[in-house]
């Protein structure tokens, strides 16, 4: 399948291992990727938290730029996913604001594409029987806990992600890929990703909080779909709690083998080499 | 001349928040409500009682992390996370600014990049807010090794139609 591809800001710097996974996996599983032309940010806390019709506008911009693509546009972050189905939303549902957005950015916004998060397109598109034929080194020993977040899920009617109380997908694609994934009820607690740098103190906590729940569990690492959560859980837990932490696609690429797959884990804040010598994974 | 629940609801533009019978899912659900002087439920009181100052002054409104567990587990869909964005909106727009000043500053420091190159520069952007907010030396240590790492770029690719992303600016008349 072809889809447009969108990476954002976050994609380029501290969550570039999952840029790089997430571009490797797509190519092993014949997911053809063309990057959105001149993308740019799509707003994120700092515009809805500010400026409505700003928070949507700069991600309609965007909207209407992957539309050039006709294809669907795969997100990757959590954060511009749940932006760009927010906008999405609003602009379906308003006609006034839809008309004022247009004002603003210059341009028509069709509403003709689906926005679509990599775990979607994946656990529905390609299948995990399909992936789990690909895996040539099958994750023994490692026993994540999938860790949702709060953008890739909510508002549920804006998001449309499946089981959004109780997700499963990214469990059973990690399950697939021969990891022993263990059940928490923390899959979808907030980790305070927002506050990371201008409240840190509660996010401490916060992360304390996902860190030892996630060991309660059994856990040897924590796997996640989101820029904003890997920076967070990767840097702010206090060095007590703190463990090893994923992409999905970062795990997915050193099962199936592909080139370069060792290479995204030596940029983690948090070394998660140790581990996967240890269970001789690398 | 409209009160304050009027001025509120129109914002949210969605279901009246006065359907609120407070069973306290909200509050129950909200990762930081510990950390609030007013929890959810209770600002959708005072904003039915009028009492615009001290909610547009609380850090309740700043600390909410728009996490939206409320909006979702609310039995009268009322959207408790725009709610919050409208009060910060409004307490912007009204010049109280936020009791919170850092988080505000961040955001800002936030929107100015999007408004110098389009798309995000993290390096520039935390200087920005450091700059912004004084507090100059927390995490100072993790900048080298993320540099180093290639997870700070000093000059990533910005937005070449630079112009569009800044008409959006001028035209929403955003800060």
């Amino acid at each position: 399948m072809k889809v447009s591809y969108y990476p954002g800001c976050s994609l380029h710097a501290t969550g570039k291992e999952y840029d790089q996974s997430m571009k490797a996996v797509s190519h092993a599983l014949g997911i053809e990727l063309k990057e959105v032309d001149d993308w740019s940010c799509c707003g994120a806390s700092a515009a809805h938290n500010t400026n409505f019709d700003l928070s949507i506008a700069l991600s309609a911009r965007n909207l209407v730029a992957a539309e050039k693509n006709a294809m669907d546009v795969m997100v990757p972050c959590a954060a511009c996913y749940n932006r760009f189905k927010t906008a999405e939303h609003n602009l379906k549902a308003d006609k006034e604001l839809k008309a004022k957005i247009e004002g603003v950015i210059g341009a028509k916004y069709q509403g003709s594409i689906a926005i679509r998060n990599p775990i979607d397109i994946i656990y529905n598109e390609i299948g995990i029987d399909a992936l789990a034929v690909k895996v040539v080194k099958p994750l023994a020993g490692l026993k994540p806990v999938s860790y949702y977040g709060c953008l890739l899920l909510r508002p549920p009617e804006v998001c449309e992600f499946e089981n959004y109380e109780n997700p499963f997908m990214m469990d059973k694609i990690l399950g697939s890929i021969g990891a022993d994934v263990k059940n928490w009820s923390y899959k979808t607690d907030c980790c305070g990703g927002s506050m990371s740098i201008s409240k840190t103190a509660i996010v401490i906590d916060m992360c304390d909080k996902l860190m030892g729940a996630a060991k309660e569990a059994g856990a040897n690492c924590l796997v996640t779909a989101c820029p904003m959560c890997m920076a967070n859980l990767d840097m702010r837990p206090s060095s007590a709690m703190k463990m090893p932490v994923f992409y999905f696609s970062e795990l997915m690429s050193l099962a199936l083998g592909l080139d370069g797959s060792k290479e995204t884990f030596k940029t983690h804040i948090f070394d998660p080499q140790p581990l996967l010598r240890q269970l001789q994974l690398i | 001349m409209e009160n304050f629940l009027e001025e509120v609801n129109k914002k949210i533009n969605g279901v009246p928040i006065q359907r609120c019978y407070h069973c306290r899912k909200c509050t129950a659900g909200c990762p930081v409500a510990s950390h609030m002087e007013y929890n959810p439920n209770k600002v959708v009181k005072m904003i039915q009682n009028g009492q615009r100052d001290k909610i547009l002054n609380s850090s309740t409104i700043w600390l909410c992390l728009s996490c939206e567990t409320c909006i979702t587990r609310c039995p009268n869909q009322i959207d408790i996370a725009r709610m919050m964005d409208v009060l910060r909106q409004m307490a912007i727009e009204s010049g109280v600014g936020a009791r919170e000043a850092n988080i505000l500053k961040f955001h800002e420091a936030f929107l100015a990049s999007i408004k110098r190159g389009g798309r995000i520069n993290e390096m520039m952007m935390t200087v920005d807010y450091k700059l912004k907010s004084g507090d100059l030396f927390s995490d100072v240590l993790m900048a080298p090794g993320m540099f180093l790492k290639g997870k700070l770029a000093l000059l990533p690719p910005r937005t070449k139609d630079l112009k569009s992303v800044k008409n959006i600016f001028e035209k929403t008349k955003s800060i």
